[in-house]
């Protein structure tokens, strides 16, 4: 039996079918989970998808981290359960408290839709461990609130427990402290980063590599060898 | 119904790049002599009851876990005469 990895849908998800196809082909079970359901119908790890959910009224989710779905997602993630945040799905993350710091509007205030390369920066999460250490990806990205902030003992904090887990290279998108394009927490089940590996999944569509597939081989081996 | 006032203003430490867009617009516009802009939000509560110290509490308890980001955010909440 393989693993079961959920994706939840909000209103204003985007990006939920691109992370289901990417679980499933990277061999998972791809699992749809709606906002509205405690229920995570047994899945063995989740996504939290891109988009726009509850149209980043407020504060980019800020409204969906209040949503049903997420009692259970933070209550399994505390416990252990890998979770993955990408683009708004991280913006949940921060605002329900599971990573630290906050995402705000672009400094320079565009939306931005780049390929972007970034350098792995933490290899032993539960959803990075099919990369290598300081190797090289690249990947969509495309978000208005990309600037991730965190205060300087925060920060600091990040960088000496290796949790910065992606920076951005060449460029700075957005305008994200110290380059950081996503971090995990101190046990690696939760990750969350701005740019979208479940793009770049299949040669023929995105930067015509596939670069993000590891984000979900990664999680499936952990899962099978658990 | 008496309205209570929740102000949220980034902190001073964050960068807003959309208040400094707007000061930015301000000399074209003709108006001179704007040193600084920060943009906020202002949130009007018009309140069921009578606004004593458990609802200007609750408000209080609404204000920092869902209004206001009190990672990057400062609030205010003001009672509102009628």
């Amino acid at each position: 039996m393989t693993s079961r990895i959920g994706v939840v849908t909000f209103p204003g998800t985007l990006d939920d079918q691109d992370a289901l196809r990417a679980a499933r082909l990277a061999g998972a079970e791809p699992v749809s989970l709606w906002h509205r359901d405690k229920d995570l119908k047994q899945v063995d790890a989740v996504v939290l998808a891109g988009g726009f959910s509850y149209g980043d009224y407020l504060r980019a989710g800020a409204i969906s981290r209040f949503s049903p779905v997420m009692e259970t997602v933070v209550e399994q993630a505390r416990a252990g359960m890998p979770v993955l945040g990408i683009c708004n799905g991280f913006q949940i993350l921060t605002e329900a408290h599971l990573l630290p710091g906050a995402m705000l509007r672009n400094d320079h205030l565009h939306f931005v839709c780049r390929d972007q390369r970034l350098r792995v920066e933490n290899a032993d999460t539960a959803w990075t461990a099919d990369y290598e250490q300081g190797q090289e990806i690249s990947v969509p990205l495309k978000n208005m609130d990309g600037r991730y902030v965190a205060d300087e003992r925060t920060l600091d904090e990040l960088e000496a427990e290796g949790r910065v887990a992606f920076r951005y290279l060449d460029v700075n998108p957005n305008g994200s402290l110290r380059d950081i394009a996503g971090i995990t927490n101190a046990a690696g089940n939760v990750v969350g980063l701005m740019p979208h590996p479940e793009h770049a999944v299949e040669p023929l569509v995105g930067t015509g590599r596939t670069d993000g597939l590891g984000f979900f081989t990664s999680i499936l081996k952990k899962l099978v060898n658990a | 119904m008496a309205r209570v006032v929740v102000d949220v203003m980034l902190k001073p430490e964050i960068l807003d790049p959309q208040g400094q867009a707007v000061q930015r617009a301000l000399p074209r516009l003709g108006f001179e002599g704007i040193a600084d802009v920060r943009q906020g939000k202002r949130f009007e509560l018009d309140v069921e009851g009578p606004v004593d110290d458990a609802a200007l509490a609750r408000i209080h308890e609404m204000a920092e876990t869902f209004l206001a980001n009190t990672v990057i955010e400062d609030f205010v909440v003001k009672v509102e005469e009628a």
